[in-house]
């Protein structure tokens, strides 16, 4: 829109460029702050009245007792074995249904498709309620299992995933077929390479929502043992490390956000695109 | 309105950063555009046309060089304040405004003393939209109709405001093949009509040809000729503009010159009066091939020319292809650019033509000889390429 | 065929089991919980079927207050944050210079844990006894009274949530934003420079109508969304929403059905659908809405 190649300075252009770094200052702030506090000591982050924006004598100690004082390597490896276990068994239920809807045909495909899109519109926490009770009548409360069950499938990305099937030339299908390839096979060797891109992107939305995930842990554990590490971040906000200790607060917080930052910048292109494509928060 | 390029040059920075070499778009361009002419800008794809469009219209602003328009020096105007309309290869017809709404567009933009009432601007583009007849469709959105009438509806968002002058950027590539006879008509009459000075970009000669008043042939950014249709095509300044121009192509020989006989392989079959001793490419368009029977010429009862005696070539005879009024030729030669070459002829010269071997002599209006290192044409002295 | 059909059907299996289980039973389970009158988790009995749960709930303070705080954050954030996300869209998409590192900036909070950096937030703008916070030095510096955010007056910690709420919504928004201004045709933009179209009629007569429908899709999203908080309100005050003052609908539905105020399923059933209704009625007029002004 610009006549020329931004050779010349313009006060539009200023406006423009302080809007953007403004708000890159507010979005990178909060992660500025946290990781500044977690490197100060108790003694300093609480004598300084009006705070600093540098720290002079950095400390690990915070860290320390992050995972000392509270068993914030416990609610780490709670999370990061509900989050393979959720994703992996969503991967293999979903992408099975989204092969049957693309590839096979059966009576009724229409009307069981057109029912499970209907569902999509169904909020969470209208389902919550009922799984609550289900989950408690079936004793899995505080188990893996009852975290991990009532989110292994999604109508959405079975959505998606059957979207992308549909993509493959018929052609492909009838040449493996041709070949004595069974289905399963060729879902195998055939589509899921094919569609390794929307499989990522599958893959990547639902550790960031897995890792994320508050309301149903919190609601099926009650034992420390199974919390995640969002709900070990409200046992610390609530009953913290005996006192209010904001730097280790603080370096438990860094602690449990860096794996999805860096999951991020490394995957930053798909994750983006992938959730352009169809995700929303929350 | 007279258009009047001079010495324009467009360099863009290289696409790939590690080249730091500027790509040059447009190089050094100087033509002159006549009054209420419709010129067809044709050259290969990449060669600058539609940059030359987008510096006439202001889109962009050459790096040096100037244009006029008239008298006027409108180099560095922005595109409003030229009086130019575009229309764009895919239209671009705003798809939430209906038909109306888009010729309209531009009138809306119109501020201060230049607004118009509003059943002023209006009739206008009822006037526009009659003018190119789709005043029928003017509630419809660019969606709900064929791409040969999102086409008119441009053409007439770009009168609208009846400026001087009418650029057309590939207008015609996007419709199919029976689509785009018609709307070139059309595009001849709607300028017949206005008499606005209209600059078509295409990269189809046969388009070019055949609605333009002018043509102007470029390649790599530079003006290679800009002459009538025919012209061009009789009359090619070097061998890429004989080599673009004409369907099916001219056949490209390498032969010799020696002592005012062109030679093709061994045989003389010219006389070139006036060329000195050398290698030269010689062009032969498909109707320039003359089959000659031990006999005589062919086609001696004909009236006009008649082949000389002695001078014609021996060419392999591959195939005969008949196609309804034409009957084509195709011949094999050791000198040959290709694989194969193509003549046209009469249906009853080609009949009794066996495959094997035919003997062609050329017709001298149909023969340019050109330079085999810079592609220059080498002109033939006295009358004998008439 | 018949063969061809038990292939599919097992392939489907997985997935239509857990969906029967953990989506399609509940949702008939949660109208059925809803109109149990007196229902006991304890006992698993009830004494009548009829409306009174909604009643109940409908009269319920707690609900009237997380009903009125929800609806307070979706009429602020939705417009607030669409109109900031389209600005900021804008602007990068003006520039070319440091784009892709503003937007990879700008889409961080995406993936990052809203509990914990709701933490954060808490942090800077709680008042200690140690500190005023860095809010309140920002807001003092600047000539302000000081006001605590997250245990002081209702506005104040009304604009808090609204703030952190604005924050975590903003990624998303950008990114659909930015993708949408990117896909229109640049032709439009060179048809309407040759016309000489002021900027300002450009963006309202061009580039906004061609990217309206991703608007609306972003109000229509950013609606539902506002109107399911709760986590974010936990970040910030803490579990204990009802004495905050700060609930939300789903956080009363969750604190019907859990936790110390809990074991009321025909409650929560009652309030989860009234939210459901509420979401229903106004995406169905949001798309009513975006059918008559808005074409594809």
């Amino acid at each position: 829109m610009k006549p020329k190649d931004g050779k010349t300075f313009s006060f539009g252009r200023a406006a423009v460029y302080l809007l953007l770094v403004l708000w890159g200052v507010i979005v990178l702030f909060p992660f500025y702050w946290m990781v500044l506090s977690s490197f100060k000591s108790y003694s300093s982050y609480n004598a300084e009245f009006v705070p600093r924006f540098i720290v002079t004598d950095p400390t690990l100690a915070n860290y320390r007792d992050a995972f000392t004082a509270v068993p914030l390597a416990r609610y780490f490896l709670n999370t990061l074995i509900f989050t393979a276990a959720t994703t992996a068994i969503m991967l293999t239920v979903t992408v099975l249904a989204a092969f049957a809807f693309s590839r096979l045909e059966f009576r009724g495909k229409n009307a069981v498709f057109a029912l499970f899109l209907s569902l999509m519109m169904i909020p969470g926490e209208l389902v919550v309620i009922t799984n609550f009770v289900t989950i408690t009548d079936w004793n899995m409360r505080n188990t893996f299992w009852g975290l991990i069950l009532p989110s292994v499938t999604s109508v959405f990305y079975i959505y998606l995933l059957k979207e992308n099937f549909e993509q493959i030339p018929d052609e492909l299908y009838k040449a493996a077929k041709i070949d004595g390839t069974s289905d399963l096979k060729y879902l195998l060797k055939v589509m899921l390479p094919i569609c390794r891109p929307t499989v990522v992107t599958v893959t990547i939305l639902k550790v960031i929502e897995c890792w994320n995930s508050y309301v149903w842990p919190r609601l099926i554990t009650d034992e420390q043992a199974y919390f995640l590490v969002s709900n070990g971040i409200q046992e610390i906000r609530e009953n913290g490390f005996g006192r209010e200790n904001i730097p280790a607060m603080m370096a438990a917080v860094v602690v449990i956000s860096l794996p999805l930052v860096i999951l991020f910048l490394v995957f930053r292109g798909k994750i983006m695109s992938g959730v352009m494509r169809g995700g929303t928060k929350g | 309105m007279k258009i009047v390029l001079d010495h324009l040059t467009k360099r863009f920075p290289n696409r790939n950063r590690k080249i730091r070499e500027d790509v040059v778009a447009v190089d050094d361009f100087t033509v002159e555009i006549p009054d209420g002419c419709l010129i067809g800008l044709l050259g290969p794809s990449g060669c600058g046309k539609s940059t030359i469009l987008n510096l006439v219209s202001g889109l962009e602003e050459p790096t040096s060089g100037r244009i006029f328009f008239e008298d006027r020096d409108v180099t560095n105007l922005p595109p409003e304040k030229r009086g130019v309309g575009l229309v764009f290869q895919n239209y671009a017809l705003y798809p939430h405004l209906t038909a109306l709404e888009n010729i309209m567009f531009p009138l809306g933009n119109l501020r201060g003393d230049e607004r118009l009432p509003k059943d002023e601007m209006h009739a206008r583009a009822v006037e526009a939209a009659k003018l190119v007849q789709i005043d029928g469709l003017l509630d419809r959105r660019p969606s709900e109709m064929s791409g040969g009438q999102q086409q008119r509806v441009a053409i007439a968002r770009a009168l609208v405001k009846k400026p001087g002058v009418l650029l057309l950027d590939e207008p015609l590539s996007n419709l199919d093949a029976r689509l785009r006879l018609a709307t070139r008509e059309e595009i001849r009459r709607i300028q017949r009509e206005t008499k606005i000075t209209t600059v078509f970009v295409t990269h189809d000669q046969e388009e070019a040809m055949s609605i333009s008043d002018l043509i102007v042939v470029m390649k790599d950014g530079r003006l290679h000729q800009i002459a009538k249709p025919q012209a061009v095509y009789d009359d090619p300044v070097n061998l890429f503009v004989a080599k673009f121009l004409g369907t099916p192509p001219i056949n490209v020989f390498s032969g010799t010159v020696k002592a005012g006989k062109l030679l093709i392989g061994s045989e003389p079959v010219l006389d070139v009066p006036g060329v000195g001793d050398g290698e030269v490419t010689v062009g032969v368009r498909p109707e320039g091939f003359e089959p000659v029977t031990e006999g005589g010429p062919s086609s001696a009862k004909k009236g006009g020319w008649i082949p000389a005696e002695g001078l014609s070539f021996a060419c392999a005879l591959d195939r005969v292809e008949v196609m309804g009024r034409d009957t084509s030729i195709v011949f094999a030669h050791p000198t040959l650019d290709g694989a194969f070459g193509r003549a046209i002829v009469d249906a009853e010269e080609a009949a009794g033509l066996e495959p094997g071997t035919v003997r062609f002599a050329l017709r001298p209006s149909k023969t340019r000889l050109f330079d085999p290192k810079t592609g220059d044409r080498i002109h033939i002295a006295g009358s004998a390429e008439a | 065929m018949k063969k061809q059909n038990l292939k599919a059907w097992l392939y489907l299996l997985p997935a239509a089991a857990f969906l029967a289980v953990f989506m399609i039973y509940p949702l008939i389970d949660v109208v059925v919980y809803s109109l149990e009158e007196g229902y006991n988790s304890a006992s698993q009995s009830y004494f009548g079927v009829g409306l009174y749960n909604f009643s109940y709930v409908l009269r319920d303070p707690y609900f009237l207050q997380a009903l009125k705080n929800t609806l307070i954050l979706v009429v602020i954030t939705v417009p607030v944050s669409t109109t900031l996300a389209l600005l900021i869209s804008l602007a990068l998409h003006s520039v070319k210079a440091l784009k892709s590192f503003f937007q990879t900036v700008y889409f961080l909070p995406y993936v990052t844990n809203t509990l914990a950096v709701g933490l954060v937030f808490m942090i800077l703008f709680k008042k200690t006894a140690y500190s005023e916070g860095l809010v309140n030095l920002l807001i003092g510096f600047f000539g302000g009274p000081s006001v605590d955010f997250i245990d002081g007056p209702y506005w104040a910690k009304m604009l808090v949530m609204c703030i952190y709420t604005v924050w975590v919504v903003m990624p998303f928004k950008i990114l659909i934003l930015t993708g949408a201004l990117a896909s229109v045709n640049p032709e439009y933009y060179k048809a309407a420079r040759v016309d000489g179209t002021p900027k300002a009629r450009i963006f309202f007569r061009i580039t906004l109508p061609l990217i309206s429908p991703m608007i609306f899709y972003l109000v229509i999203t950013g609606f539902i969304g506002a109107f399911k908080a709760y986590s974010d309100a936990v970040a910030l005050f803490g579990v204990d929403l009802n004495a905050a003052g700060m609930n939300t609908i789903v956080g009363y539905v969750y604190d019907m059905l859990y936790g110390n105020s809990g074991g009321y399923p025909s409650y929560a059933s009652a309030a989860a659908l009234v939210l459901f209704a509420i979401v229903f009625t106004i995406t169905c007029v949001n798309l009513l809405i975006r059918r008559k002004n808005v074409v594809n």
